[in-house]
C-alpha cells in the first residue's frame, strides 16, 4: 500500500489526528480511493463533528413525529393516514461562487431528499441571505440565486410558495441558500434508507455519473479565502428535467412492493448513499464499479465514489424484482443499473476493472467517526435599551416609509414573481403572508409553511435569538390558523474552529431547545452549515427555521389583508416598546445595539392559542404577526394588502415611536367586526383596541398620517432599484 | 365530455388539467402518454403546462415530434377540439396547428402572477360562456410567453378573429399586439399562455378560468 503524504492528507481536508484514527480503523495505511471516502464521511458536512454533541439537546420527539432526525427527511402524521416530509438543507458555499447552479442544485437535493422517501413534493421554501445591497457582487448574486431556484422548482412543477429575503453586510462574503421541500406520502407507504437483508441487489438509478462536485462535501467544510472563486468545479450543474424524470418513476416503483431501502446520492454521492444505507441497515455493500452508468470516459473508482453529479438514487431492490423497476426507469429514459449486492460483511468493497479497490469496515467508518466538544466561550450579555434612551423620529410617518422601502421590509414581489407559486392548483395563500398554505390535494385540509430567523437577534443574544426564531414560525403558522406542528432547521454559522462561534452555536441551540420544549413544537430534520466565513470574518449566526403546520379546515384560514371598513382592529400581546436590536434602531437610529426582544414561552403559547382559537371561531377577518419593524409595519402590510386605511389611538404611557416600532414578542394584530368586537372576551389577556379600518391613510392619531398608495410606492421601490436593468 | 390530457416528459400541468375537466364536466379525462401512437375516442384533447423535454432546444419543439402528436395534429385538422396551454401552446406553434412563435419574455425572467385578460372573441367552443370585451383574472407562469408573428400573420389573425385573449392592462412579456391566446381558422384549437385550470375556485383566487372549461362541457356532452 501506499503511504499518504501530509499535503495530501491536508489536500483532503483531514486533520493528522484523524488521518492516524483512519489507519487505526483499517490496520494499515488507506490507498487514495480509501482515503477520499474516509475524508468526506469525516467532513463536517458529513459527519456534524463539530456539531453532534450540542444536537442532542433538541427535542425531536412528540405525537405527531413519525420519523424524526437521522433519515433523508423528518415524517409528522398530519392524520387521516397521510404524512407531512420535509427538510430543509443549505447550498451556501456553492452558490457564492456559482450562484444559478448552486442554488438550483440546492432546490434538487432538498426536493430529492424528500420524494426518496415516498413523499410527492407540495411546496418548496427558501431562506437567503445575501450581503449589503450596496456590494458590488450583491446584485450578481441576487439575480444568479434567484434565477436558479426558479429555474429548478418551475421546472419541477413544484410551486415555490414562501421563504425569506435579507441583506447585511456579514454575508458580503459568504451568502446563505436553504432551501426547504415539503412533500405528501400516506403513512403506510414512507421509505427508509436501511438496506436490510443479505443478496439483494443494489441498483443505481436516474442520471450518468461525471466529474462534477468531487470534494463538494469538502469544499462545504471549508471557510472562504481570497481564491474561492477557483473553487467554481466543485459546483455541481443540475439538470431539473432529469429530476421531474426522477420524481415520477420513483412514485411509480413505489407503488410497487418491491424497494427494500432507498437513499438519494447528495453530498458526498455514491460514498455517502452507500455507506449510510448499509450501516442503518447493519449489513455489508460490494459494488462493482465497472456497472455504474458513467457520462466521461475513464473515471476512476476515486473520482466515481466522490462525484457528485445530481439527480441519482440508490436502492436496495427485493430479489427478483429488478425487471419491475428496469421496465419503469426504462420507460422515463432514466439509467437503471444494478451495481452489486448486500453481504455480511458489514464491509463496503468495491471492485473496478476486476480488481478490489476498497475495503473498508463500515463499524469503525462510523465508530471512530471524530466527534469534538470544540472550545466555546458564551456571547456576552447585551445591556437592555430602555424606549428612553432612543429619540423620537423628527416624522414617524417618514420612518414608517423608510422602514418599509428598506432592503429588510420592502415587498419581495420581485423574488417571488420569478418562482412558479401557483402550479399544482392547491396554493390556497400566496407569498406575501405570515405563512404560505397549500391545500392537502384532494382533502378540506392544508399545510401551512413558513422560515423564519433574525440574525441581528441570534448575534446580540444567541439564547434569545434561537428561542425568538422558533417562536417565530411557531407564531407564524397559527397567524394563518394553523396548529404548528414541527420544524426542520438549517442551522448556518461561522468556523466551530473559534470558540466565540461554538458559543453563538451552542447559545442558538440551546434557545431553540427551550422554545421547541415549552411550545410542544420538534425539531425532525435539519442541517448544519459551518464555515461560513472569508478571511476570518463570520456570518450572522442564522438558525433558520422551517416551521410545518396543519389546518383541519382550509376554509378557516387567516390572511393579512383588511377586509372591510369600520372594522375594529386589536393588539393581542403586551407592548413595552422594546427597541433594542430592532429595525428602527437599525435604519432609522443607525445604531446596531442592545438586547433581542426577549421571548416568554408562556405567553407566546397562551396569546397564540387564544389567536387560534378566535380565528377557528370565525370571528376574526384579519391577522397579521408583529415582528420585524413592530407594529406599525404590521399595520402597513394590512392596509396594504386590502387597500383599506386605518386610524390607530396610541397609548398615553409609552413614546409613540417605542410603540409602533417595538419588537415586542408573542403579539398579533386582528380585526373583527363592531359587533363582534363588543362580544370579544380575551380574560386576563393583554389585548389592546387600536382603532378601526377604513378611509385611504394609515393615521396615526395626533402624530403621523401617510396614504396607503405611499406605503405601496415606497414598499414596491428597493428591488427595483437594486435589481434595475439587471439581466 | 369525454377528453384526453397528453402527457409528456416533465409536462408539470397535467394533474391540473385533469382536475379542473373532472370537477367542471364530472367525467375523468383519459391521461395519455406520449409515447403512445393511438388516441382513445374523444370530445377534447388537452395539451397540459409543463417543461416537456426540459424546454431543450425551444419549448414544445421535442413535444412537437413525440409519436402521439401524429394523432393529436390528425384528429385536430379533422375538427376536434384541441386545447394547448402554457407549454401547450408552446407545443401547437411548433407543430404548425396555430401561427406564430412564443419567444422568451421580454423581461428575461419567468414571470409568475395573476393578469387580467380580455376576452377578444366569445364565438368558440372554449370561450361562448365569455362575454365580449369581458375582463378575466387568470395566472400566468412562464419564461417563454412572447407571442411572436409577422406583420402579415398577425394581421391576418386579427382580421379572422383568431385572437381569443389579449392581456388587458401590462403586458407581462412582450406578445405582440398584448395576444394572450389565439384560434386556428376553423376556431377548434386554442392556445393561451395563462392558466385557467388553477382559477376554478374561490380558495385559489379565483374562479374565472371556469367557465372555459364549462363552455367546453356544454358543447360537447
Amino acid at each position: 500500500m501506499n503511504s499518504n503524504t501530509d499535503a495530501v492528507i491536508a489536500e483532503h481536508g483531514l486533520s493528522r489526528d484523524e488521518y492516524d484514527t483512519i489507519v487505526r480503523s483499517l490496520n494499515r495505511e488507506p490507498n487514495l480511493t480509501e482515503l477520499g471516502i474516509f475524508s468526506v464521511m469525516w467532513s463536517e458536512h458529513c459527519s456534524y463533528k463539530s456539531s453532534r454533541l450540542h444536537l442532542k439537546k433538541l427535542p425531536t420527539e412528540g405525537p405527531c413525529v413519525i420519523q424524526g432526525p437521522g433519515e433523508n427527511a423528518g415524517v409528522i402524521d398530519i392524520g387521516d393516514g397521510q404524512a407531512a416530509i420535509f427538510k430543509m438543507e443549505s447550498h451556501n458555499h456553492p452558490s457564492y461562487i456559482e450562484p444559478y447552479q448552486g442554488a438550483a442544485t440546492g432546490v434538487g437535493g432538498i426536493m430529492r431528499d424528500v420524494f426518496t422517501m415516498g413523499a410527492r413534493p407540495v411546496a418548496l421554501l427558501n431562506a437567503l441571505r445575501f450581503g449589503a445591497a450596496d456590494h458590488p457582487k450583491t446584485r450578481h448574486l441576487v439575480g444568479g440565486v434567484v434565477a436558479g431556484i426558479g429555474g429548478y422548482g418551475n421546472c419541477m412543477g413544484v410551486p415555490t410558495v414562501g421563504g425569506e429575503v435579507n441583506f447585511d453586510k456579514s454575508y458580503n462574503g459568504n451568502i446563505l441558500v436553504n432551501a426547504m421541500c415539503v412533500g405528501l406520502a400516506d403513512t403506510d407507504n414512507i421509505f427508509y434508507s436501511a438496506a436490510k437483508g443479505v443478496g439483494n441487489p443494489v441498483v443505481y438509478v436516474g442520471s450518468k455519473t461525471g466529474r462534477d462536485g468531487i470534494h463538494g462535501a469538502t469544499m462545504a467544510s471549508a471557510e472562504f479565502d481570497d481564491d474561492s472563486d477557483e473553487k467554481r468545479p466543485t459546483v455541481q450543474v443540475g439538470d431539473p428535467f432529469t429530476e421531474k424524470l426522477l420524481l415520477e418513476a420513483c412514485l411509480e416503483l413505489m407503488a410497487e412492493d418491491v424497494i427494500i431501502a432507498i437513499q438519494d446520492m447528495g453530498a458526498a454521492g455514491l460514498t455517502s448513499s452507500a455507506v449510510e444505507m448499509a450501516s442503518k441497515g447493519e449489513t455489508g455493500l460490494e459494488l462493482d464499479l465497472d456497472q455504474v452508468p458513467q457520462r466521461e470516459e475513464n473515471m476512476t473508482a476515486y473520482e466515481m465514489m466522490l462525484s457528485e453529479s445530481q439527480e441519482r438514487m440508490l436502492m436496495v431492490l427485493k430479489p427478483g424484482h429488478e425487471d419491475i423497476g428496469r421496465h419503469i426507469f426504462e420507460k422515463w429514459g432514466l439509467d437503471f443499473a444494478i451495481i452489486g449486492i448486500t453481504t455480511d460483511t458489514s464491509h463496503l468493497t468495491l471492485r473496478h476493472k476486476g480488481e478490489e479497490v476498497a475495503d473498508i469496515p463500515l463499524g469503525p467508518l462510523a465508530d471512530f467517526a471524530p466527534l469534538y466538544d470544540r472550545p466555546h466561550v458564551a456571547t456576552p450579555k447585551a445591556e437592555y435599551i430602555s424606549p428612553d434612551d432612543v429619540p423620537a423620529p423628527n416624522d414617524l410617518g417618514e420612518a414608517l416609509l423608510k422602514l418599509l422601502g428598506g432592503s429588510e421590509l420592502s415587498s419581495r414581489r420581485w423574488v417571488y414573481e420569478q418562482y412558479d407559486y401557483t402550479v399544482m392548483a392547491d396554493t390556497v395563500q400566496r407569498p406575501g403572508g405570515d405563512a404560505a398554505v397549500v391545500r392537502v390535494h384532494g382533502t378540506t385540509k392544508a399545510l401551512a409553511v413558513c422560515t423564519d430567523v433574525t440574525p441581528r437577534y441570534c448575534q446580540a443574544d444567541p439564547f434569545e435569538g434561537g428561542k425568538q426564531a422558533v417562536a417565530e414560525t411557531w407564531r407564524n403558522l397559527t397567524a394563518v390558523g394553523a396548529d404548528p406542528l414541527a420544524y426542520t432547521d438549517c442551522l448556518n454559522f461561522g468556523s466551530p474552529e473559534r470558540p466565540e462561534i461554538m458559543g453563538q452555536f451552542i447559545g442558538c441551540i440551546d434557545g431553540m431547545a427551550e422554545a421547541s420544549g415549552a411550545l410542544g413544537y420538534p425539531v425532525v430534520s435539519g442541517n448544519v452549515s459551518f464555515y461560513n466565513e472569508t478571511n476570518g470574518i463570520g456570518v450572522k449566526p442564522t438558525p433558520a427555521i422551517g416551521g410545518v403546520g396543519v389546518l383541519p379546515d382550509v376554509s378557516q384560514m387567516a390572511t393579512i389583508a383588511f377586509k372591510a371598513e369600520d372594522e375594529v382592529i386589536f393588539l393581542v400581546g403586551e407592548t413595552r416598546g422594546h427597541l433594542g436590536q430592532s429595525l428602527f434602531l437599525r435604519d432609522i437610529a443607525g445604531r446596531e445595539e442592545g438586547a433581542p426582544p426577549p421571548v416568554n414561552l408562556a405567553t407566546e403559547k397562551r396569546n397564540g392559542d387564544f389567536v387560534r382559537g378566535l380565528i377557528r371561531s370565525g370571528k376574526i377577518t384579519a391577522v397579521h404577526d408583529c415582528s420585524d419593524g413592530g407594529l406599525a409595519t404590521a399595520l402597513a402590510d394590512m392596509a396594504m394588502a386590502s387597500g383599506i386605511g386605518a386610524t390607530i389611538d396610541l397609548p398615553d404611557d409609552l413614546p409613540a415611536h417605542a410603540f409602533l416600532f417595538g419588537e415586542d414578542q408573542a403579539r398579533y394584530v386582528v380585526t373583527m367586526s363592531a359587533a363582534d368586537a363588543d362580544t370579544l372576551e380575551a380574560g386576563d389577556l393583554p389585548v389592546l383596541r387600536l382603532g378601526t379600518t377604513g378611509g385611504s391613510c394609515l393615521t396615526f392619531d395626533g402624530v403621523a398620517e401617510v396614504m396607503v398608495e405611499a406605503l405601496r410606492s415606497a414598499h414596491e421601490g428597493f428591488f427595483e432599484g437594486l435589481m434595475h436593468d439587471q439581466l | 365530455m369525454k377528453s384526453a390530457v397528453i402527457v409528456f416528459p416533465a409536462s408539470n400541468c397535467d394533474r391540473d388539467a385533469a382536475v379542473a375537466l373532472e370537477r367542471i364536466s364530472g367525467s375523468k379525462p383519459h391521461m395519455v402518454w406520449h409515447g403512445d401512437s393511438d388516441l382513445p375516442e374523444v370530445d377534447l384533447i388537452v395539451l397540459p403546462g409543463g417543461f416537456s423535454y426540459g424546454d431543450y432546444l425551444r419549448c414544445g419543439a421535442m413535444a412537437s415530434q413525440s409519436p402521439i402528436m401524429k394523432e393529436v395534429i390528425k384528429k385536430a385538422k379533422a375538427g376536434t377540439p384541441t386545447l394547448g396551454i402554457c407549454n401547450g401552446f408552446q407545443v401547437l406553434t411548433e407543430c404548425g396547428l396555430l401561427p406564430g412563435v412564443l419567444m422568451r419574455n421580454a423581461g428575461l425572467h419567468f414571470v409568475c402572477k395573476t393578469v387580467p385578460l380580455s376576452v377578444e372573441n366569445t364565438d368558440t367552443v372554449f370561450t361562448s360562456k365569455y362575454g365580449q370585451g369581458e375582463v378575466i383574472d387568470v395566472p400566468i407562469a412562464h419564461h417563454d410567453g412572447n407571442y411572436f408573428a409577422d406583420a402579415d400573420t398577425l394581421d391576418r389573425v386579427e382580421g379572422e378573429g383568431q385572437v381569443a385573449f389579449r392581456y388587458a392592462n401590462d403586458n407581462p412579456n412582450g406578445s405582440a399586439r398584448d395576444i394572450a391566446g389565439i384560434v386556428n381558422a376553423k376556431s377548434n384549437v386554442l392556445g393561451l399562455m395563462p392558466h385557467p385550470e388553477r382559477v376554478i375556485d374561490q380558495q385559489l383566487g379565483g374562479t374565472d378560468g371556469a367557465p372555459l372549461f364549462a363552455a367546453l362541457t356544454e358543447a360537447l356532452s
